[in-house]
């Protein structure tokens, strides 16, 4: 269970986050937190800002109002300090796919300081964890989704980070491969006491047990563990309390170009 | 290990040597993939052996050169345009370093690369040093079988143009980068060769000597002196035979830190470009 109710530091905290893209506002006041070990899941249809609001907790881009701490590090004012204790899965590929698992992982732990011997020894950990250790040598491309898809989630928590994001990973696998990457990263946050942020758009990776935010046109309408969310709703279960928080925000007027 | 625990040493900051390992490390990828795109080394050869090979034997005639620094005595067009054609290894690679930033970007490799907890200065520059590197060897080995076709410059030129070529090298991924902060989408690189590539290469002392410039057009000259790769490809001859032009060597030196400058700034999270377009590869 987490801590949310102790003043604890929270692996993960949004304070009043905007931004806009020119005219158009992908975020609008967003606040939201991921306690440390705790699986929250972001909910948002395509278009809500989910990868908006990766990008400036992972400072692709600097957050212009609003504040996003890590473990009480400002992303701004401390990145480095940040960033270290933050592993990412980014919604497209990020692996090189003419290099063998095992450099692609290399070059990842060097990223983050970690030199060879450390880094082959968590790599080979980190492969053995995901079943992957007989494909170390094979180019990347030869794998398919789904094992692309541990590999980056190996290479996520090489750097043994606190926080883990994922931005929508099952995006383009088949029904098993889904289901057996979201069991791994369930079983990983358990054994690693890691804080995890899953965004996705689809309702059924939402466990009865996690914390979730949902996320819609930029401004989080319900945010709590999903048992509170669904009762606040007066709605049986999460997917139709999803159905009425996002039908009564658009019929509410607010003003927004569509 | 307790959260506490992580949380403090991740406030400590790296070590020199982890800004060592981190800067081999992406001097090693740089490498490898170098290693697996052998096409591109072919075509990144192969461009320059075509301007020697067929160009030059063809102008050869047509373009007499006179005695000009740091030549002492007339030189065969082929000597002529070698030091051009070394920064035209160089421009290309620039330009498609440039280009595969663009497209890290879209899939998501350059953002492996931007979320690492070091400086993004120095991410950066470490990225740029290594391109650098990979664009020296091309153009080695593009003396190297130049030599073989009576290109020849003497023994000590091809370890004094070393530095020469590190500089120019820098320069030109330096504007690279810059104008990959620019360019929105990959598509657009065909404009990257049209309106910088053929411009740049065109306008300089690469093919002509500028007082040949002149005497056909006095504004194109001004257009030429004003170019940086001119300037890139004198350091380049001029080391190529252990002499050294103070004047182009210092445009260079200017102008690969605005270039660097102009990226790193264009690559800030803070103040950069990458937010306000929409964000990488139009992405929301």
């Amino acid at each position: 269970m987490n801590a949310l109710g102790r003043n604890e530091t929270q692996a993960l905290e949004v304070v009043h986050v905007s931004h806009r893209y020119g005219a158009r506002k992908a975020l609008d006041d967003v606040s939201l937190a991921v306690a440390p070990s705790s699986f929250t899941v972001l909910l948002g249809l395509n278009g809500a800002g989910k990868s908006t609001l990766f990008s400036l907790i992972t400072r692709l881009y600097g957050t212009r109002s609003g504040t996003i701490r890590i473990f009480g590090h400002d992303v701004s004012r401390e990145p480095g300090a940040a960033l270290r204790l933050l592993g990412v899965v980014f919604q497209s590929r990020a692996l090189d796919l003419d290099l063998s698992v095992m450099q692609n992982l290399t070059y990842h732990a060097s990223l983050h300081g970690i030199g060879r011997p450390e880094a082959a020894s968590q790599a080979a950990f980190a492969l053995a964890r995901t079943g992957l250790t007989e494909r170390a040598r094979d180019t990347v491309r030869n794998l398919s989704g789904g094992q692309m898809r541990r590999v980056e989630i190996a290479r996520a928590l090489l750097h043994r980070p606190r926080l883990l994001l994922l931005d929508e990973p099952t995006v383009g696998l088949d029904i098993n491969a889904r289901a057996e990457i979201l069991d791994h990263v369930r079983r990983l946050l358990t054994e690693q006491n890691i804080g995890v942020l899953w965004a996705t758009h689809l309702i059924d990776e939402v466990a009865p047990g996690d914390d979730v935010a949902v996320l819609h046109l930029g401004r989080v309408l319900a945010h709590g563990p999903v048992t509170e969310v669904v009762a606040a709703s007066g709605e049986p279960d999460i997917r139709t309390a999803f159905a009425k928080l996002t039908r009564a925000s658009a019929a509410e007027p607010t003003g927004k170009a569509a | 290990m307790t959260i506490e625990l992580d949380v403090e040493r991740a406030a400590r900051g790296f070590t020199l040597k982890q800004y060592v390992i981190c800067w081999n490390g992406i001097v090693w990828r740089e490498a490898l993939r170098f290693l697996h795109q052998r096409e591109r080394f072919v075509s990144a050869l192969v461009r320059p052996l075509v301007w020697l090979f067929i160009f030059a034997a063809g102008f050869r005639q047509v373009l007499g050169v006179s005695i000009i620094p740091p030549y002492q005595t007339y030189v065969l067009y082929e000597e002529y345009i070698t030091p051009g054609l070394m920064a035209m290894i160089q421009l290309f690679n620039g330009m498609q370093s440039s280009l595969t930033m663009v497209y890290d970007r879209e899939t998501g490799t350059m953002r492996t690369l931007l979320v690492s907890p070091f400086p993004r200065w120095f991410l950066l520059t470490s990225k740029l040093m290594a391109g650098t590197l990979v664009s020296v060897l091309q153009v080695y080995a593009y003396l190297l079988i130049a030599w073989f076709w009576e290109v020849q410059a003497p023994p000590v030129g091809y370890l004094t143009v070393l530095p020469a070529l590190i500089l120019s090298g820098l320069m030109l991924g330096a504007l690279g980068m810059l104008i990959s902060s620019v360019i929105k989408q990959l598509e657009n690189f065909s404009g990257v060769m049209n309106f910088v590539i053929f411009p740049m290469f065109f306008a300089s002392s690469a093919l002509y000597p500028l007082w040949r410039v002149k005497e056909s057009s006095p504004l194109l000259y001004y257009v030429c002196e004003f170019n940086p790769f001119t300037h890139a490809t004198e350091v380049i001859r001029f080391a190529l035979y252990g002499e050294v032009t103070w004047s182009s060597l210092a445009v260079v030196c200017g102008c690969t830190i605005v270039f660097m400058v102009g990226a790193i700034i264009a690559y800030d999270p803070a103040r950069g470009m990458l937010a306000r377009r929409g964000g990488p590869g139009g992405a929301t």
